[in-house]
């Protein structure tokens, strides 16, 4: 078999309708962006599944490392006061 | 002797956590530490699904142009289009665990990579397009709705967007048997010799008895399967069966009986040679499918030279 290139991969992200978060459907091949967008259009939404596309050269996403997780997400795990739940309301006091 | 010890012992430790990890019902995402076996299981495992849908276009293909109505010949593209897309899904998934499209369709071409047995068996009459839907991709649905739980999140993604379309797949199906069975006789026939000849290769598509399955161990540990062959398969009789009743089909099996006390139905002995013969590359099809894939490869092979010769050329521009 020859060399034969499967093209560039890109990652995929649809919006199901306005208002909501382009949610990562997964990827495809493609040598440009317009054939990426294309492509995952035929691909990842068939069904009306989406109002909006972005496909994203997958390496030129930064990916945190998940051995490093626990070390990395540190700084948020000791600060509970970030939470409402945190403090004491005074009895009686209402619609807060 | 400290050296080997020092070598191992971080993997070990490894391993153990990762097992907790999905004894506990996690999914394991692509950057995870993974047990080497796990990897090249779920490479084989995906791949091999993968493969499965795209060769799965071939029987359904032959019968687009014969289509009997304008009706039926739109809804064949789209079912077709889906399989495309599912397996473009697969492929997606399998390439997390770091295995390449171009090595993939090398596995397949050179049959180091199976797809379901069950695509070596030609799709002889309209009949059988019925019976693809409504009986190959019904199994398809049974075993792929377990997978929906699979420890691998990529995978278990990728089944959940497949289930959502399958059973479209499925009723498109029926509803060709449905309609056969309410025509003339020779349509009557027709449906029920696709019957005849689908039923025991669908069994066969849920694989080996569980004693005889040789993936299945770890396979169990990691979650990475969550119901055993036998189980699927029993499952998917069960609902065969009255669907069947409905339209007046005879599913081809004289030992098939309700049993009250298990509330499961008994079946015949698969014809476990049959399903090796096939397996083993000796089935109806299996050279005409992969000479089909390669011939489609590599006739599409300028389409994907002159797309990167664009890119290029885009670059120059304006770089």
């Amino acid at each position: 078999m020859t060399t034969d290139s499967q093209l560039d991969l890109w990652e995929v992200f649809i919006q199901s309708r306005n208002g909501s978060h382009h949610i990562h459907a997964g990827s495809v091949h493609a040598s440009d962006r317009k054939m990426a967008l294309q492509n995952a259009r035929d691909i990842y939404t068939r069904r009306g599944e989406g109002t909006s596309i972005w496909v994203v050269p997958a390496n030129a996403i930064a990916a945190s490392n998940p051995d490093d997780a626990d070390m990395f997400f540190d700084p948020a795990d000791d600060k509970v006061y970030r939470h409402p739940t945190f403090y004491t309301m005074p009895e009686g006091a209402k619609q807060i | 002797m400290d050296h080997q010890n020092t070598v191992v012992r971080p993997n070990e430790e490894r391993l153990s956590k990762f097992e907790e990890h999905v004894g506990e019902g996690k999914a394991v995402e692509p950057r995870d530490w993974m047990p080497e076996e796990y990897r090249s299981h779920l490479v084989r495992q995906m791949s091999q699904h993968a493969h499965s849908e795209v060769i799965g276009m071939q029987p359904e293909g032959n019968w687009i142009t014969r289509a009997p109505s304008i009706r039926a010949k739109q809804i064949l593209l789209a079912k077709i289009q889906d399989e495309g897309g599912h397996g473009l899904y697969l492929y997606s998934a399998a390439e997390t665990l770091g295995i390449s499209r171009v090595e993939m369709i090398e596995q397949l071409q050179t049959g180091k990579a199976k797809y379901s047995n069950i695509f070596n068996y030609p799709s002889l009459t309209w009949a059988d397009i019925g019976a693809i839907g409504w009986l190959v991709d019904g199994a398809a649905i049974v075993n792929q709705v377990s997978l929906q739980r699979t420890s691998y999140g990529p995978y278990s993604r990728a089944m959940v967007r497949i289930c959502k379309e399958e059973s479209f797949h499925q009723r498109q199906g029926y509803e060709i048997m449905a309609n056969m069975m309410n025509g003339t006789a020779d349509q009557k026939e027709m449906a029920q010799d696709a019957m005849n000849r689908w039923w025991w290769p669908s069994l066969m598509m849920f694989g080996p008895h569980d004693g005889e399955s040789p993936h299945s161990a770890n396979a169990f540990k990691w979650k990475i399967k969550r119901h055993s062959n036998d189980e699927l398969r029993q499952k998917f009789i069960d609902k065969t069966v009255q669907q069947a009743e409905v339209i007046g089909l005879t599913i081809p099996d004289p030992d098939l009986k309700w049993n009250e006390e298990k509330g499961h139905y008994d079946h015949g002995e698969i014809d476990w040679d049959e399903f090796y013969r096939v397996i083993r590359g000796n089935g109806p099809l299996n050279k005409q499918r992969i000479a089909h894939h390669v011939k489609a490869h590599e006739e599409g092979a300028w389409v994907r030279e002159a797309a990167e010769a664009y890119k290029t050329k885009q670059a120059q521009k304006y770089n």
